[in-house]
């Protein structure tokens, strides 16, 4: 068989049950593609003898009748996951040459499922951006290709995004603080999955802004959403934010019925400017799921406005608080100090030079909002607007609402470097459909369903309610079916 | 509200990062402009409103209090840029 690294999980799982394919082929065939694909930036640390041996020991496991649904699946992971011995930095320098000493949970759990680690993944440093142009290993590139120009695969997962839509993984972890998961699956015609805030364990993922932050999968279809996720989550004593709800088999949630549920339209997502063929596709998604035999309902989540302000006052203010660490005494690098120059100079020269512009930028803002004087007017505030965002939200489904469909992102993917002249604001604009969802700590998921007039691929957003990941799945894949997105980046790198 | 120079100097200095004196002023620029994006929350009517602190309604879990990992002090230490004699090394902190 050839082309094994096109697969989707669910065809790998099943070739190797029915020995069809070993995980070795599968995993020599995703490491020859890694390997031709240097140009897309995707994979920053590879780890190829690790995965070949892990791909022995999950061939030996399927063939004793051990195998669960992750067995033998070779995966990216984004350089965020804390993974032991092999290089983790946050596509930041001021992580260089770190080795944890310990495995995230996440991660763990994939293992201990008999995934398989090809390495790790490019992203913007310490998730804050959504181009992946803030990372320490230079830019991921989008495989999607229209003219001359090299596209943003988005962020922060853009390395994730890159390597699952170019097939060099069967599929990646992601994190999503404000859309990190989403607009990048959104920007490379993938599926990305933000599960409910408290699903996935938290520990051993570098952290950005700890009340936002969730990892989920990056898939190439929506059932193979559905099997990762399910090897993903866990309840974690050593997250205590976890919750203490039982991880349900979501796959088995993929029914494609969705007849008579409720698919709310926000009105407030119709934003000014925004452009036609987003309004279209919206649309499109709408009738699709009408189709199917769901009712479309109107609702308005009046709040919708001050998400992105409230946004960047709190998660900056959280950064601020988790970056503390980095001050160059436990890992990581340390600035060369001059004669006399004491610790303090220490933390200010090592952070100066460790963190580049956006990280800086984010965090100095975070210092400001949380500084004397200025907490009830941004922070708390903040958290106050944060509470009426989560109540739109929750009336909305309160008022029958099942599932709600939105864009995934404002545009298609743009072109790298196109942005990095404007304002920063600009830049926080991309998430606008995207982060209500992690301030209200909902499940989210970002379908490919169709290609704008350049050919590029564009999402929609479907949003559930809390920890109702299986049947926003179903909703996911009834809207994956009937829009029969196909279309796959030609290679040209 | 707008950042002064002086106020971007301390507020660097909070975050321990240093900033070269000659790029405070643009670093303040930066700042006031981002400060004024965030105004629009005032626009917001929150009164009588909780502040958020988490997003699922649960409490905090509670443990044993117990010792329940460590005792691998070389561990501890293998990614420190100066570690010795079992210690993290830093310059001198009090003369």
């Amino acid at each position: 068989m050839s082309d094994l690294n096109r697969l989707t999980i669910a065809e790998a799982r099943d070739g190797m049950r029915a020995g069809k394919l070993s995980s070795v082929e599968l995993t020599e065939a995703c490491l020859n593609a890694i390997d031709g694909a240097g140009t897309l930036n995707a994979f920053v640390h590879q780890t190829p003898e690790l995965a070949v041996e892990m791909a022995r020991v999950a061939d030996h496991r399927i063939k004793a009748g051990d195998g669960a649904p992750m067995t033998g699946i070779p995966l990216g992971i984004k350089d965020l996951f804390c993974t032991n011995g092999v290089a983790t930095q946050a596509a930041s320098n001021i992580l260089d040459g770190f080795r944890p000493e310990y495995e995230s949970t996440v991660t763990q759990n994939l293992w201990d499922a008999g995934a398989v680690m090809l390495g790790k993944l490019n992203m913007d440093e310490f998730a804050m951006g959504s181009s992946n142009e803030t990372s320490a290993y230079g830019n991921a590139v989008n495989p999607w290709k229209v003219d001359d120009r090299q596209l943003t695969p988005g962020g922060s997962s853009g390395g994730s995004a890159a390597a699952v839509a170019a097939d060099l993984c069967l599929a990646a972890t992601g994190t999503d603080t404000g859309g990190s998961i989403r607009q990048p699956a959104a920007f490379t015609g993938t599926v990305g999955l933000k599960p409910t805030y408290g699903r996935v364990s938290r520990w051993g993922t570098i952290a950005f802004a700890s009340s936002l932050d969730q990892a989920g999968p990056m898939t190439k279809t929506v059932r193979d959403a559905a099997i990762m996720l399910g090897a993903m989550a866990s309840v974690d004593p050593k997250d205590s934010t976890s919750a203490d709800i039982p991880v349900p088999d979501f796959e088995a949630a993929l029914t494609g019925d969705i007849r008579g549920k409720k698919i709310g339209i926000p009105r407030e997502y119709r934003m000014d400017g925004m452009p036609a063929e987003i309004d279209a596709l919206w649309q499109k998604g709408a009738e699709m799921l009408r189709d199917a035999g769901a009712e479309i309902v109107d609702i308005s989540l009046p709040h919708t406005k001050y998400a992105l302000p409230a946004y960047y006052v709190v998660a900056p203010a959280e950064a601020s608080s988790n970056l503390a660490r980095y001050d160059g005494v436990r890992y990581g690098r340390r600035a060369k100090l001059a004669q006399g120059d004491g610790v303090v100079e220490m933390y200010e020269k090592t952070r100066a030079e460790g963190f580049g512009p956006e990280v800086k930028r984010r965090l100095m803002i975070g210092t400001y909002v949380l500084s004397a004087g200025f907490y009830d007017a941004y922070y708390n505030r903040a958290r106050k607007v944060r509470a009426l965002i989560k109540r739109d939200f929750e009336q909305a489904y309160a008022a029958g609402v099942d599932a709600i469909l939105t864009p995934a992102t404002p545009s298609a993917a743009f072109g790298l470097g196109e942005m990095s002249g404007k304002d920063p604001v600009e830049m926080y604009l991309l998430d606008v459909f995207t982060v209500t969802v992690n301030l209200a700590g909902l499940p989210g998921i970002s379908v490919p369903v169709g290609l704008d007039g350049q050919g590029l691929p564009l999402g929609l957003q479907l949003i559930g309610r809390p920890f109702e990941e299986g049947d926003l799945l179903n909703h996911a894949y009834v809207l994956e079916r009937a829009a029969g997105f196909a279309a796959k980046p030609e290679q040209w790198w | 509200m707008s950042i002064t120079q002086d106020e971007a100097r301390k507020v660097a200095h909070l975050a321990r990062i240093a900033v070269e004196e000659e790029h405070l002023p643009a670093l303040a620029a930066e700042l006031n402009n981002i400060l004024h994006f965030m105004e629009q929350l005032n626009e917001v009517d929150v009164e009588g409103v909780e502040p958020m602190t988490g997003v699922t309604p649960m409490r905090l879990k509670r443990r044993e209090d117990v010792v329940t990992d460590g005792g691998y002090p070389e561990k501890i230490l293998a990614n420190a840029p100066d570690a010795r004699e079992g210690f993290f090394a830093v310059p001198k902190v009090v003369e």
